[in-house]
């Protein structure tokens, strides 16, 4: 049984606990043996995206001696795993100890559907959700992992799921972390064109790998009264 | 290094209350992304051709020294002079005192964002020289007194409405509506220009070091007249722009043309080596080319910046951002707008004066993927951040944010006593599982979206108890 530790990210762990569960229990299903680190928070997105390059650097060193060990580790979210594997080595990179610590977590880092479908060689997990559902794809997990392929395969597989087109998919929704309250207009003018393509689309779901960006999504969904929810991947293929 | 610091925030919040604006940006930007993509889609080995791209510049910006002079040296043995200017006002300095001592009365100008760059057209004027801008795009915007919003489309920002306003008020012709009708009339007043002007001003979107031959890209022919009517061709380029052989161009015309405007060719390119020789029917009788250092050798020393000077300025940047289409080009306060703007400008000009236009982006890294030459932007983009904030530009606001996520991260325990402290004071916000108003600095968040509330238990607390904890 392959052993994976999980890294629930801080936002998951904190608002939406119930996509750290469903992260678990998809791993599981898929024969996994799942642990999870307690003594890890947050990968320091936060503030390394604000400028904040030394508070990142000391979030850094405390997710990679939280996670020091294990064989593999996996993230339901494409932005922290992209700011493991892409920022951690270069953060630390003249850092003589925590620099090739950095690179050995980079490079045993997942994305949950990437772990599923390219280190597991995964697409059907098992999962009935019958619903019509639009994938956004999140920036971080497309363009930053290249995950193009891996999610729209697992969710392809899960029965009874429409997948129904959304026009500009690959487009950003405006999160952008604090982008998103010093940009707020801008960041909302980017959201709208996102969700009416979701409310047009026809979907019942919208679907991404990324909290974050579901978390935006969702928030505009509900600001304006929609009837589309918002679910993270791992939701949907934890279900029936 | 001039001017006031630039208000992104405040320009693009006005761009978005301009309903015009938007009207003409939601128009034209996705266009310009299809006929990119059309353009692209059309070349088997487009990754191999970026690589090769990227390749080209690389070598060329590593041996620039030996470019340049090879460059200088080829187009003197041509009849060419070359004149070498460390910063704007030299540049400047040096064309207008060229114009002065050849007796210049009138200047035409083919497009060229380096000449924006060392503010040309003011610097002539004080001398009593009329310059016309020839492009029509930038004819229009030299008309409406503006610059251009845009590196490739200068003038994206306007509709054809307005620009038939425009004309008819300042060219006293009769009103017309179609874009032809209006190039017609343009047309008109531009082709007096080209006969009565002793000084033509182009840009360079290549200069081959092997042949000394410098390559000008357009659509309308205007940049062939302005090179090749007046008696006198001025050339400007950055420093970046040589290229070492005649061959590179296969790579770097294909590149520009599909990822600039989405052509497989532009429909003109014109190869200058030098002035008129004896016995030739056309070409000016000078040919003067020069080169513009401006901040560029500061990147060059920048390893993490420097291969932003692989730019070719095709505007792909521009068109594929989500910022961009929404906030223009004018938001970003700058000669040079969009993701490569916002790196750039911030070494060229100083992070005193631009150094919000890093923030002005989700990172969401679109604009690498378009790149024809692989600039990765937004990594540079977050490196900026980095400095602007060890520069001391970020807000109290930024400062106590970061301190406090920090302080509350650093520590297992701190997060999870801060989690149940939350969750007790978000009970005065919360309702039906959402937060529909936060106070500032977070009122952004909430004008647009809800908040979602801290969960009742959180993933470890759950862990703890589902699981028993463990490891």
């Amino acid at each position: 049984m392959r052993e994976v530790a999980l890294f629930v990210t801080c936002l998951v762990d904190q608002l939406y606990p119930q996509v750290g569960q469903a992260a678990v229990r998809v791993l599981e299903r898929a024969g996994c043996g799942v642990f999870f680190p307690e003594a890890q928070t947050c990968c320091g997105q936060a503030v390394f995206n604000d400028g904040f390059q030394d508070d990142a650097r000391r979030l850094a060193a405390g997710l990679i001696g939280a996670l020091d060990g294990a064989e593999a580790v996996v993230a339901p979210s494409g932005s922290c795993v992209a700011m493991v594997r892409e920022w951690y080595p270069r953060l630390l990179r003249d850092d003589p100890v925590l620099g090739p610590r950095a690179a050995a977590l980079a490079r045993r880092t997942y994305e949950l559907s990437e772990f599923l479908v390219r280190v597991l060689g995964l697409s059907d997990v098992g999962a009935r959700f019958p619903a019509a559902v639009a994938y956004h794809a999140s920036c971080h997990g497309l363009r930053g992992l290249g995950l193009r392929e891996e999610p729209v395969r697992l969710l392809a597989a899960v029965r009874d799921l429409r997948l129904v087109p959304l026009p500009g998919a690959e487009e950003c929704c405006g999160f952008g972390g604090l982008f998103s309250v010093k940009f707020a207009d801008l960041s909302g003018a980017m959201l709208a064109a996102k969700l009416d393509a979701i409310e047009a689309s026809g979907a019942d779901v919208v679907t991404a790998t990324d909290v974050s960006c579901l978390m935006h999504i969702g928030g505009g969904l509900a600001r304006r009264g929609s009837r589309v929810r918002a679910m993270h991947l791992a939701e949907l293929l934890v279900q029936g | 290094m001039s001017g006031p610091r630039i208000d992104m925030i405040g320009n693009a919040r006005r761009a978005l209350q301009d309903p015009a604006l938007q009207q003409q940006l939601r128009r034209a930007m996705p266009s310009f992304r299809r006929q990119r993509d059309a353009a692209v889609a059309e070349v088997a080995d487009w990754e191999y051709l970026r690589s090769t791209a990227a390749a080209i510049k690389d070598h060329a910006l590593a041996h620039l020294d030996r470019y340049l002079t090879e460059l200088e040296m080829q187009v003197a043995v041509r009849g060419g002079v070359v004149h070498w200017a460390a910063d704007a006002a030299d540049a400047r300095r040096i064309i207008v005192d060229l114009a002065r001592r050849r007796g210049i009365r009138r200047v035409v100008k083919s497009k060229s964002m380096t000449t924006e760059e060392i503010h040309l057209n003011p610097a002539l004027e004080r001398e009593g020289i009329v310059v016309v801008e020839t492009d029509l795009g930038e004819y229009i915007v030299q008309l409406a007194g503006e610059t251009p919003s845009h590196i490739v489309a200068p003038v994206v920002h306007k509709s054809v409405e307005a620009v038939a306003d425009l004309f008819a008020a300042k060219l006293h012709a009769p009103r017309h509506e179609r874009p032809e009708e209006l190039a017609g009339v343009a047309r008109q007043t531009l082709r007096a220009e080209f006969l009565a002007a002793d000084m033509g001003v182009s840009g360079v979107n290549f200069a081959v070091a092997e042949t000394g031959t410098i390559v000008v890209v357009e659509n309308e022919g205007n940049a062939r007249l302005t090179t090749s009517r007046p008696r006198i061709h001025v050339a400007v380029m950055g420093l970046e722009k040589v290229v070492p052989r005649l061959a590179d161009l296969g790579v770097m015309l294909s590149l520009l043309a599909r990822s600039s405007t989405g052509q497989r060719a532009s429909v003109y390119v014109s190869l200058l080596s030098g002035p008129r020789r004896p016995g030739e029917p056309d070409g000016p009788d000078e040919l003067h080319l020069v080169i513009l250092d401006n901040g560029r050798t500061r990147l060059l020393g920048d390893p993490d910046l420097r291969a932003a000077l692989r730019c070719i300025r095709c505007g792909a940047c521009l068109n594929i951002c989500p910022v961009f289409e929404r906030a223009g080009g004018h938001a970003y306060g700058a000669v040079y707008s969009g993701p490569i703007g916002a790196v750039i400008t911030p070494v060229y000009e100083g992070l005193d004066r631009a150094g919000e236009l890093p923030f002005a982006s989700t990172l969401c890294g679109a604009c690498a993927e378009v790149c024809p030459v692989k600039i990765d932007l937004p990594r540079m983009l977050a490196e900026l951040r980095g400095r602007a904030v060890r520069a001391g530009h970020a807000t109290n606001l930024d400062r106590l944010f970061a301190r406090a996520w920090t302080l509350l991260m650093e520590r297992p325990a701190r997060l999870w006593i801060a989690g149940k402290i939350g969750r007790t004071l978000q009970r005065v916000a919360v309702r039906g599982r959402r937060i529909d108003r936060l106070p500032y600095p977070l009122s952004g968040w909430t004008a647009h979206r809800v908040a979602p509330p801290l969960a009742t238990q959180s993933f470890r607390e759950w862990w703890r108890m589902d699981r028993g904890g463990g490891r």
